[in-house]
């Protein structure tokens, strides 16, 4: 079997499932049931100066039938006296001694810094998460994503904790900034053991329709949040390489974002995560999550013969380049399979008034052909059909040949002028613009389907 | 076993008679528009007589514009909501629904559709009205599917519209003639209710047009008359003892039963006649009725029935049995029914042949003959020039509707023969606009 434990910059794990900082961790009462339920550690909810919060304070995003591919929020840090926080942590590392607990943290002053440091460690905190992150509330009381924001500012503030911690600490990161990279090299520079990415961004969800106000509404004005869930793991994805390729961050990343399954674990340590953090599955779906978490993750490392998690961190790196390094020679082009065709056509729709106008529509079939010439190989048809492995993206190229756009630039190949002969667009054909009009649009319309067709409304035969 | 008690009261009746299709919730509406591809050209539009865009009002469903759902029903097909409920949707768009070619259950368009007109029309919400008046009047006979479809569709058009109806109820065969289990006179009433108040025609009830006199005055009163009468009684089958009690039609039961519930009652042993889908329809109603035994007699074989498939699989799922290649000759019994003689058949080229000696008697105690309707020809007789074909149905321009006396349209079961209440909504609409066309020549 696996090993799924972790040792994740000196903090022990028994597996890498944390949960993140977040309303599930706000109380030894959840840690526990967690710990209990199989998860390998905890991010404690904020721990500083205890504030007042709102209600509501969450806002959901649902996508046609599904519920939340999108959440926000507008609450704050822990509103508990630091000492019940503190009591609780104590207890908690009691009962479970090997599991990771974490005391996430957020306060002003270097002094408050080193009190709260001491305090946490003091209470028995396996490491330390600095919370630069929070988006909304926090960041206007010069905290959260305010410092996340100022490189120079959280590399003080890193300092000053370094000055008096023991265990290990982690920066968390806001994705509010154009370049992630930037404050997790200040955060090295501070001298972190590590950082934690993502942090919400910063997020409208919704308006109300009838009460013209953001969601979530307090007493009918809003306010904007911190956004999560499932929506946003492409951009944590994103983060997360961005950090874990850097030469110089060179840290253990804690990957957080849109992580509901073993496959979005799988993913973000795939790209350079070696432990993982969780909240808005568990606040949609319980704890109970864990179980399918550990067993997939478990599964998958058997198949792929992965004996740790440390033999998967950062598989996929080597192969995320930057665009300029793409091999330009490779072509693919759509394939149907007419067995498969249920005929919707939603891949013809698609290409004609979505991409590039490479599929046709012959009469007596409902399944659409690829005009193989006009193909491009972007890949639209393939993702929009809603048929397993019917349209598929055949390699067409003879395999032997390799130019990126790099080497062409090199080689001074590449179009420089507004009319330039190498222009890559400058040879695929395209329809007339005049052939749009009066297109298949108008085949059917409501209630004259007979009449435009053209068909006899034959009486029936009895 | 019977497997329905006899219900005695209207909440029994209401069990016994559960909606197939009974309205969605709006979670299920929400999941099941999900579903929707969106098709290209959509095969369920095609496979619909009255050509609804349905992936537009399902998209509208799941957007949370119900309304415009509605709208985008009804600007089709003013019987939007009776036909979500009665239409035969296995056959027609959820049976072209592009997901069967997958193995994936089609998505429940009839359901869906009736989500959105219900809704509407309990809301009240007007989302038609009629045009400006053009000064002329079309008379309509008959307010079934036919009737009422062409009086909204001409009162848009801007023209008076009087309805005369023999019956006292508006809706023809969906109130008279559909199985309660597919749809309630409530539901029923309703949109009839909903489409006069927006479309303003007049509705005359009780109202039989059924003399030359009668007729003589229409033509003079009215710029046009479209004939929306549908068909006449069950056919007489010319057996002996036909006249016995308890020996009936399928459409005067069907009608009885709709209008009376529970009060109707039934033998309890019941033999329908006939492989259609009428036939379907009293022998499952029997059933429900609490009838311990139901035989349907066919005389052909099992697939070779005029029945949709599905219809028989629900008459067989509510305890019907079948008895194929069997015709009856007599109807026994001292006044009341006692039973069926039959002879046994078989089909040699296509054609039903009686095997000699072979007759037994079927004890039962009801007969319900649903072997056809007849045509109301004497009525039409008294059309001057109105032709018809030799099945006795009104012959008619498939576009416009216009029969051989160019002041007189027809539409619905008169003309078609007898089809599903979309057929003569949809026909009905575009005779109405036939109309129009001729009117403003």
């Amino acid at each position: 079997m696996p090993d799924l434990s972790i040792n994740f910059a000196g903090i022990k794990s028994p597996n890498p499932f944390w949960l993140a900082s977040a309303p599930p961790t706000n109380s030894g009462y959840q840690v526990m049931k967690a710990f209990d339920a199989g998860w390998g550690g905890a991010v404690w909810k904020t721990l500083g100066v205890p504030v007042v919060n709102v209600s509501s304070r969450y806002g959901g995003v649902n996508y046609r039938d599904k519920r939340l591919v999108g959440f926000n929020n507008i609450e704050l840090i822990s509103d508990r006296p630091l000492s019940h926080n503190l009591r609780e942590i104590e207890e908690v590392k009691k009962r479970f001694p090997n599991h990771a607990v974490i005391a996430s943290l957020m306060v002003q002053s270097r002094q408050e810094w080193h009190d709260i440091v001491r305090a946490s460690e003091d209470a028995g905190a396996d490491g330390l998460e600095l919370n630069f992150g929070c988006p909304h509330g926090m960041c206007e009381r010069g905290m959260g994503s305010a410092v996340g924001q100022e490189p120079k500012v959280l590399q003080m503030i890193v300092e000053w904790v370094m000055e008096v911690a023991r265990k290990p600490v982690i920066v968390k990161l806001t994705p509010n900034i154009s370049d992630i990279t930037e404050p997790a090299l200040a955060a090295r520079r501070g001298g972190a053991d590590a950082i934690s990415l993502i942090n919400t961004i910063q997020s409208i969800v919704g308006v109300d329709l009838d009460r013209f106000a953001p969601y979530p509404i307090v007493d009918g004005k809003g306010t904007n949040g911190g956004y999560c869930g499932p929506a946003v793991k492409p951009i944590a994805l994103n983060m997360v390489k961005n950090c874990a390729q850097h030469p110089d961050v060179r840290l253990p990343i804690s990957g957080i974002g849109g992580i509901e399954n073993w496959r979005d674990a799988v993913e973000h340590i795939l790209l350079g995560a070696s432990s993982v953090q969780v909240c808005t599955a568990v606040m949609h779906f319980g704890f109970g999550i864990i179980r399918e978490m550990t067993s997939g993750l478990e599964q998958y490392m058997v198949e792929k013969g992965f004996n740790t998690i440390n033999d998967m961190v950062g598989k996929a790196l080597p192969n995320v380049l930057h665009w300029e390094d793409l091999n330009m020679k490779y072509k693919v082009t759509a394939n149907i399979n007419e067995d498969k065709c249920i005929g919707c056509q939603l891949c013809y729709t698609a290409c004609e008034d979505g991409a590039h106008q490479a599929i046709k529509l012959n009469a007596g079939t409902r399944v659409p052909e690829i005009i193989e010439e006009n193909c491009v190989g972007c890949n639209l048809c393939s993702l929009v059909c809603p048929v397993e492995q019917c349209i598929t993206m055949e390699q067409t190229d003879s395999g032997t040949q390799h130019l990126t756009w790099k080497e062409r630039t090199e080689a001074g190949d590449i179009p420089t002028k507004f009319e330039d002969e190498q222009a890559g667009g400058r040879h695929h054909w395209v329809p007339e613009p005049s052939a749009a009009l009066g297109k298949e649009r108008y085949k059917t319309l409501p209630g004259k389907a007979r009449i435009i067709s053209g068909e006899t409304v034959a009486p029936a035969e009895a | 076993m019977a497997e329905f008690s006899t219900p005695t009261t209207e909440q029994q009746f209401a069990e016994n008679f559960a909606q197939l299709k009974p309205v969605m919730n709006r979670t299920e509406a929400l999941y099941e528009s999900s579903r929707c591809l969106f098709c290209f050209d959509a095969p369920c539009i095609k496979a619909c007589p009255s050509g609804i865009d349905i992936p537009q009002f399902i998209r509208q469903i799941n957007s949370g514009n119900d309304t415009g759902a509605a709208r985008t029903i009804y600007e089709a097909n003013y019987f939007g909501n009776a036909c979500g409920k009665v239409c035969p949707t296995e056959v027609l768009c959820e049976g072209a629904c592009v997901y069967n070619l997958q193995e994936v259950k089609p998505i429940e368009i009839g359901r869906l559709q009736s989500f959105a007109t219900t809704k509407v029309i309990k809301s009240g919400e007007k989302l038609f009205g009629p045009g400006a008046d053009n000064g002329k009047k079309v008379a309509v006979i008959g307010a079934g599917p036919a009737g009422i479809s062409a009086a909204c569709e001409l009162r848009s058009l801007g023209y008076g519209v009087d309805v005369f109806e023999a019956k006292a109820q508006p809706s023809g065969l969906t109130v008279y003639g559909v199985a309660p289990y597919k749809i309630t006179n409530e539901e029923t009433l309703a949109e009839m209710t909903y489409l006069q108040a927006q479309f303003g025609y007049n509705v005359h009830f009780n109202s039989a047009i059924s003399s030359r006199e009668e007729l003589e005055k229409l033509e003079d009163k009215y710029d046009a008359i479209f004939l929306g009468i549908g068909l006449g009684k069950t056919n007489e089958l010319g057996l002996p003892g036909e006249d016995k009690i308890n020996c009936t039609g399928a459409v005067e039961f069907i009608a009885e039963l709709r209008q009376h519930h529970h009060e109707v009652a039934v033998g309890r042993k019941v033999i329908v006649l006939g492989g259609g889908n009428t036939a379907m329809d009293a022998a499952s109603e029997s059933s429900r009725l609490g009838a311990e035994n139901v035989i349907l007699a066919y005389r052909r074989a099992k697939v070779e029935m005029g029945a949709y498939e599905f219809e028989y699989d629900l008459a067989k799922g509510v305890g019907v049995k079948g008895l194929f290649n069997v015709a009856p000759v007599e109807i026994t019994g001292n006044g009341y029914v006692s039973g069926v003689k039959f002879i046994r058949t078989e089909t040699k080229d296509g054609r039903v042949q009686e095997i000699a000696g072979s007759e037994f008697i079927e004890p039962c105690d009801m007969v319900i003959k649903a072997t056809g309707q007849a045509k109301q020809t004497e009525f039409l007789s008294l059309i001057p020039g109105l032709k018809l074909d030799g099945k006795g149905r009104i012959m008619a321009d498939a576009h416009t509707g216009q029969t051989s006396n160019p002041k007189y349209f027809a539409s619905g079961d008169a003309w078609n023969g007898g089809a599903e209440v979309v057929n003569a909504a949809a026909e009905a609409k575009l005779t109405a606009r036939g109309i129009h066309a001729y009117l403003s020549k």
